[in-house]
């Protein structure tokens, strides 16, 4: 008898920090158990895969490197891209600007002669710069006509693959490239200092550290984070209070494909040491990140943890490649269903559920029930 | 002279087929207010489909039919995530493709380098064979359904229901037709034609499993549905100026570097768009598109 009512959900506009934890874990946790079904398809018991990711992953000191180094990427893009969605400037190009990143890295490090100190620091910013240059077309055609940014950034990512492809094969292409295409050997001067034993690097480690305090510093406490800020959860009244759209809109773009810029750049740097094949230098780091800054719901720090996070899932599609010989499109399978179930679940985050009891029908009534 | 232009034409036409397919479908769905931005991993999912159920049975068309069913599941996830859970459309879209090309390729791993012994045969039909050679089925049918299908949006009560659920939701929902049926059935009919799309790639048109067979050809969809207007026989149009344009880009790899020809279409894309973006102001796109509907809202 007590349990006679029905679960009404009640709206409520700002969900506490806990409940939005408890539920976005609730989403992975089914996004897995989605993806159990499709490893079991293939063949695989889900249930060994997922051990073996988390023993070669996080219960192995060379695995959570690696872990690292898949993460430094992620965090530095997705940083931005918390920037970008909240000015409502979909990005979706971080891939084809982190691949620019690394050919404006790349050119600096193979043709320009610097003196030692500054090459490094010379190349991660041609990074930058080629990054923001890749955002810029897209953010100006938005902001003049309109054109719809999620198709021109995408369309250029597809451009940039070539635009690398052209030049590993063509002006670029090494002396010593024979089968493979590359272009020659960085100078050391350019090469990134490693933490030990592993491959990453310690500048761009610290660069996205330091990216997210900055970034959670001018949002929380400058007058241009105030004007993101309000332009993202309500442009209209933005534009009563004087916020420029425009100009605000144009500086997040060009920072969030700066920062994806970076990425490439201290790929290159720190790993590869020359230019080589797009799907070499990016494992789709760019479309990750989106899944990174998507978990991380506005917060550049939070962008760190959900990075490392996505970063297991990478380094975990390595363990599989090796351990259980499993293509590493396991690891696309995984994102997806991570970012279908963790969209699905945001309706429950503007609603409280709660268990309202039904009224006692009085005994006499003939017809109880609801 | 002639005889180049006839063969562009007609490779144009074979070239334009998977897009055709797959812009129709997505026409339709942003008619009725919902973006698919995973057409891409629908086409994937289409053509494993195809593939596999043609390898086993031998059979093409019965592979062409999977690849509809398995286009309509993917577009059935992505209704059920944005319509039915009103979730943002573009991440759901992108969320599919992840899934729909990690899934192709990681259940098609153990076709790799694998041929189909019976694919979908091309015909010659009477009088059009002299211009345009033979095609595949596909391709004709293609024309057709664009016909049929630019038919029933302009010219049916069931196209009037479905324009308006993307141009203002709340006036379907007063004349007393459901918003999220018709949003539901045109993003799963999306999905259908995107699956036919992603199955004449893998059973008619290069009839063998390689990974990542689509290749980017489910993002240039999503630009033609917007260089249409949203009007199928605009998607007829586009379709095959880009078939022709990768023709071209194909062919003139004597000339120039292959990996800038490749680059061509995206390009082209983009110019495109703010073409008609520079063009008219609104450029024919429904005002509710990409806008979740709450009933009784406002």
């Amino acid at each position: 008898m007590g349990l006679r009512g029905r679960l009404v959900f009640e709206p409520r506009p700002e969900p506490p920090a806990g409940y939005v934890l408890l539920l976005s874990i609730l989403a992975i946790i089914a996004a897995l158990l989605a993806a159990a079904v499709v490893f079991a398809v293939y063949g695989q018991n889900p249930w060994v895969a997922y051990g073996t990711i988390i023993s070669g992953t996080l219960g192995d000191p060379i695995g959570l490197l690696s872990v690292l180094q898949r993460a430094v990427p992620i965090a530095l893009i997705s940083v931005g891209l918390v920037l970008a969605i909240r000015a409502r400037f979909f990005n979706i190009g971080a891939e084809g600007q982190m691949l620019m990143g690394a050919v404006g890295a790349a050119g600096v490090a193979l043709f320009i002669p610097l003196p030692a100190p500054f090459m490094l620091p010379a190349a991660l910013l041609a990074g930058v710069l080629a990054g923001a240059a890749w955002g810029l077309l897209p953010a100006l055609l938005k902001l003049r006509w309109q054109v719809n940014e999620v198709i021109t950034t995408l369309m250029l990512n597809y451009v940039a693959l070539y635009g690398v492809n052209y030049l590993i094969h063509g002006p670029w292409k090494g002396d010593m490239a024979v089968g493979y295409a590359y272009s020659n050997l960085f100078p050391t001067s350019a090469w990134q200092a490693l933490m030990a034993r592993s491959n990453v690097g310690l500048v761009t480690l610290a660069l996205a550290v330091g990216l997210a305090a900055l970034v959670a510093f001018i949002l929380a406490k400058t007058a241009f984070g105030f004007r993101l800020r309000v332009l993202g959860e309500n442009p209209q009244a933005a534009r009563y209070a004087g916020v420029n759209a425009l100009s605000t809109t144009l500086l997040v773009a060009l920072l969030s494909a700066g920062a994806a810029g970076l990425a490439g750049a201290g790929e290159v740097t720190a790993i590869h040491h020359r230019l080589l094949d797009p799907n070499e230098i990016s494992l789709g780091y760019g479309y990750t990140a989106i899944i990174a800054a998507w978990l991380a719901r506005g917060n550049p720090l939070t962008a760190l943890v959900t990075s490392v996070f996505l970063g297991v899932i990478f380094a975990g599609g390595d363990v599989m490649k090796v351990a259980l010989q499993l293509p590493f499109h396991m690891t696309g399978v995984i994102s997806g269903l991570i970012l279908l179930f963790l969209i699905s679940s945001e309706p429950l985050l503007r609603v409280v559920p709660r268990w309202v009891r039904a009224p006692e029908p009085a005994a006499l009534q003939p017809t109880g029930g609801d | 002279m002639e005889s180049t232009i006839l063969s562009t034409a007609a490779r144009a036409l074979a070239f334009g087929t998977p897009l055709l397919w797959a812009s129709l479908g997505e026409i339709y769905a942003e008619r009725a207010g919902v973006v698919n931005l995973g057409v891409e991993g629908v086409m994937a999912l289409g053509a494993l489909a195809g593939f596999s159920v043609a390898h086993a049975t031998g059979n093409p068309w019965l592979g062409v039919a999977a690849s509809a069913a398995a286009g309509g599941l993917g577009g059935a996830i992505h209704a059920l995530v944005t319509v039915t859970l009103r979730a943002n459309q573009y991440v759901s879209g992108l969320a599919l493709t992840m899934f729909g090309v990690g899934l192709a390729g990681l259940l098609g791993n153990s076709f790799a380098g694998l041929a189909l012994d019976h694919p979908l045969p091309d015909v010659t039909l009477p009088g059009l064979s002299a211009v345009f050679g033979a095609q595949s089925p596909l391709t004709y049918l293609g024309v057709l359904v664009a016909v049929l299908l630019w038919w029933v949006m302009f010219r049916t009560r069931a196209g009037l229901v479905i324009r308006s659920s993307g141009e203002n939701p709340a006036a379907v929902d007063v004349a007393g037709s459901s918003v999220s049926v018709t949003r539901f059935a045109c993003v799963v009919l999306g999905g259908v034609l995107g699956g036919v799309a992603g199955g004449f790639l893998s059973v008619a048109y290069r009839p063998s499993w390689t990974d990542n067979m689509t290749g980017g050809l489910g993002w240039i969809a999503v630009a033609i549905a917007i260089f249409a207007a949203w009007n199928p026989l605009g998607g007829l149009l586009g379709a095959f100026i880009f078939g022709g344009l990768y023709h071209l880009s194909f062919r003139l790899q004597a000339s120039l570097p292959s990996e800038l020809l490749a680059a061509m279409p995206y390009l082209f894309v983009i110019l495109v768009l703010t073409l008609s973006a520079m063009r008219a102001k609104r450029s024919g796109m429904p005002e509710a598109l990409g806008q979740p509907y709450h009933r009784g809202e406002r």
